[in-house]
């Protein structure tokens, strides 16, 4: 059972991490994150399941607590700069540079 | 032995227990007029003659109370305060027979010469800061010869230098004036290195550097000829000795009065009491090094006189003829203590005479718009009586003219010398002949013949307040040195602080070399009344023969400096400058190019791209992990 959970896991993060780096817009690019996140999660659970303690599910909970705030902060960021832009591409946000 | 010198017994309370007061006054003068700048404008120049006096009323006081002593107590060393505890130098005065004479000299004549500046420097408007100057160069004179150690002595020796230095570069708007202070300060220099090298091998041989710790010797040995040798190029130097006189030529750029009281009374002479306080320790008679001090005399005497043949600036005819007489000094001050009285007789009385000429140099100037080529001058003696008058009682003393004071010291040197080695006696008395040709055409050329004057020139004598000091130093050119010389007063007074048979050497009016001197004198002089009295003087400078010219060029000495010292020099710089520019420059400007260049290309690695970085970090914690992973410890 547990290597089942942990290939999800290892397939849910790659997923995410490929989204992360080839994806342009903002919002799916933030999306991709949390998936990545959520895979973590799914590891420490699995673990958690198999060690037969609780750490990995509380460790879970924060961060799915951080999760949240980032979410609350990224979303504000994407929106500003979707005011001022016009665009909500990751690439559009390229002047702090050489 | 018989040419021991004096103890020197420590002295406190009277005059003499107040002798700093004598370098305390114009030392504080040039403080007060250097400090207090444009208020002290008005009356600067009357503290700077009155700091003067002040400190020659001190050492007449002094004088006073030393001759009070008896001869072999004439030594008194006054302590001031502890210099160097940890090396045992303490800073003193030594009051002696020696040291009084120079001290009156200085004071005497400085005070007149400050008087004359006021009246020379008074269309200048910067004579606050020559009388500073002046001030300042009394008060470095004074500690030269009064330190009872050889610190003391280095540290006025140094500080004439300095005064000399500020004063030749007075003018300093004049490139000239301020190349000659530069050149003089550099030539000054090698002659420094001397004293100071030989004051470091008396220290680590004797331990002391003072006068009353260091005992007389008799025998020279190694040690001793290597310091003789080291003071004497210390002497040289400031006193503008071959090989190091090129500097005294070209100090004729300062103003007149400078060049009199510097560069021919006072400080030029303080290499011959360099000598002459040394000569107990380390020129004993007969010794090697007192030899060589005597040989370069000789070679100076000439040297000085057959430059001054040839110039056709006043001042630069008279400095060739201060070297001239410096070295005859040398050459007294080489013979030993029988010597040593002359020289300084001959220091005291050329003091007075030389003076007198540069001064009436000066006057003759002033009143020609300071013109200093002679072929522009001609018939001046009806314009300028005093001066002419004054001018020519010194040319007398200076050509030896029977009783006049340069009779009487310059013969006294003559005739020391021929006892000693007749090769330089005859050098001597050749030296004086060629002294009655140069000084002769001088005044010739100045007060004689007819007129030769620029347009617009209109002579006239000079105020009193120049004419007076004039007056009073042609005074001491005519009877100082029979004074000094007859009945040996000079000797016996100084014998206790520089040693000597108790004896005064008689003189005689009447020897072969001295009768073969006034007839090369009279030779001479008859010449120079052939060729610039009688016959025209050209207007414009003749082509001249070799010998001219050789004489022209002070006898190629700058001329070798340049190609011995200056060229090398000059290429060694060169060599280090390229190696300083494509060396040294050329690896820090390569190194910063290096970083500069790597980094304009590394820092394009900041696109901006947010996706570019995520994958960056991305494969970095990949290849960490792996690394990791390899090592095991995960």
């Amino acid at each position: 059972m547990t290597t089942q959970y942990l290939v999800l896991s290892g397939l849910l993060f790659a997923i995410g991490a490929l989204g992360v780096l080839i994806r342009r817009n903002a919002i799916v690019v933030f999306m991709c994150v949390e998936l990545m996140l959520n895979a973590c999660n799914l590891a420490f659970v699995t673990f958690s399941r198999q060690v037969g303690n609780l750490e990995g599910q509380i460790i879970a909970f924060f961060v799915m607590v951080v999760a949240a705030a980032e979410v609350v902060v990224g979303l504000a960021i994407i929106v500003t700069i979707f005011r001022t832009r016009r665009s909500a591409s990751v690439d559009d946000a390229n002047l702090l540079k050489y | 032995m018989e040419s021991e010198i004096a103890q020197i017994t420590q002295h406190t309370g009277g005059v003499i227990g107040s002798a700093w007061l004598m370098i305390a006054f114009p030392l504080l003068g040039a403080f007060i007029l250097l400090v207090f700048n444009r208020f002290t404008n008005r009356w600067g120049h009357l503290l700077g003659v009155a700091m003067s006096l002040a400190s020659f009323v001190v050492a007449v006081l002094a004088f006073f109370e030393l001759i009070g002593f008896g001869e072999g107590e004439r030594r008194r060393a006054v302590e001031l305060y502890s210099f160097i505890p940890n090396m045992n130098i303490d800073m003193g005065l030594l009051i002696d027979p020696l040291s009084i004479s120079f001290a009156l000299l200085i004071t005497g004549v400085g005070s007149l010469i400050h008087i004359y500046s006021i009246g020379y420097m008074s269309h200048d408007e910067h004579r606050r800061r020559f009388f500073a100057y002046l001030n300042l160069f009394v008060a470095a004179m004074l500690l030269l010869v009064l330190a009872d150690n050889y610190v003391g002595l280095f540290i006025g020796w140094e500080g004439v230098g300095l005064a000399s230095y500020l004063l030749i570069g007075f003018w300093q708007f004049k490139p000239s004036a301020a190349v000659a202070a530069k050149k003089a300060f550099v030539v000054n220099r090698v002659g420094d290195f001397g004293l100071l090298v030989g004051m470091f091998v008396i220290f680590t041989t004797y331990n002391t550097l003072s006068f009353a710790e260091l005992k007389p010797i008799v025998e020279e040995n190694g040690t001793t000829l290597a310091i003789g040798l080291l003071l004497l190029l210390g002497a040289c130097g400031k006193s503008a000795q071959l090989p190091l006189q090129s500097w005294l030529l070209d100090a004729m750029e300062g103003p007149t009065p400078v060049s009199a009281l510097i560069h021919a009374a006072t400080m030029v002479t303080a290499g011959v009491y360099l000598v002459v306080r040394s000569g107990a320790y380390f020129f004993p008679e007969g010794s090697g090094a007192a030899l060589a001090v005597a040989i370069v005399g000789a070679a100076t005497l000439l040297a000085g006189a057959i430059i001054g043949c040839a110039k056709d600036d006043i001042k630069k005819g008279l400095a060739g003829s201060t070297m001239s007489q410096i070295g005859y000094m040398m050459l007294g001050a080489g013979l030993g203590p029988a010597g040593y009285a002359f020289a300084i007789g001959h220091l005291i009385t050329h003091g007075f005479f030389k003076a007198d000429l540069f001064l009436g140099a000066g006057s003759v100037m002033h009143g020609m718009n300071d013109e200093v080529d002679m072929r522009k001058y001609g018939g001046l003696a009806k314009y300028m009586k005093v001066t002419f008058a004054t001018f020519f009682i010194g040319y007398l003393a200076i050509i030896g003219f029977p009783l006049l004071s340069g009779y009487f010291t310059k013969e006294g040197i003559i005739e020391a010398a021929m006892e000693h080695n007749q090769v330089l006696g005859w050098l001597a008395v050749l030296g004086a002949g060629i002294t009655g040709f140069y000084m002769s055409r001088m005044v010739f050329m100045t007060f004689f013949g007819k007129k030769r004057w620029v347009e617009g020139a209109h002579p006239h004598e000079s105020p009193l307040v120049m004419t007076l000091p004039l007056m009073i130093l042609s005074v001491g050119a005519l009877f100082l040195g029979g004074y000094l010389v007859m009945g040996g007063t000079l000797y016996t007074f100084l014998r206790p602080a520089v040693g000597g048979d108790p004896t005064p050497p008689v003189f005689h009016f009447a020897s072969v070399p001295g009768a073969v001197t006034l007839a090369l004198v009279a030779i001479g002089a008859a010449y120079a009344w052939m060729k610039y009295g009688r016959a025209e003087v050209p207007a414009v400078q003749p082509r001249g023969s070799f010998l001219t010219t050789f004489a022209r060029r002070d006898l190629y000495g700058d001329a070798l400096n340049e190609s011995l010292f200056m060229r090398p020099g000059q290429w060694l710089t060169r060599i280090a400058v390229f190696f300083d520019n494509r060396g040294v420059d050329g690896l820090v400007n390569g190194l910063a190019a290096g970083i500069g260049g790597s980094s304009g290309r590394l820092r394009r690695l900041q696109t901006g791209f947010a996706r570019t970085y995520a994958l960056s970090i991305f494969i970095g914690a990949a290849l960490l992990t792996g690394a990791l992973l390899l090592v095991g410890t995960i």
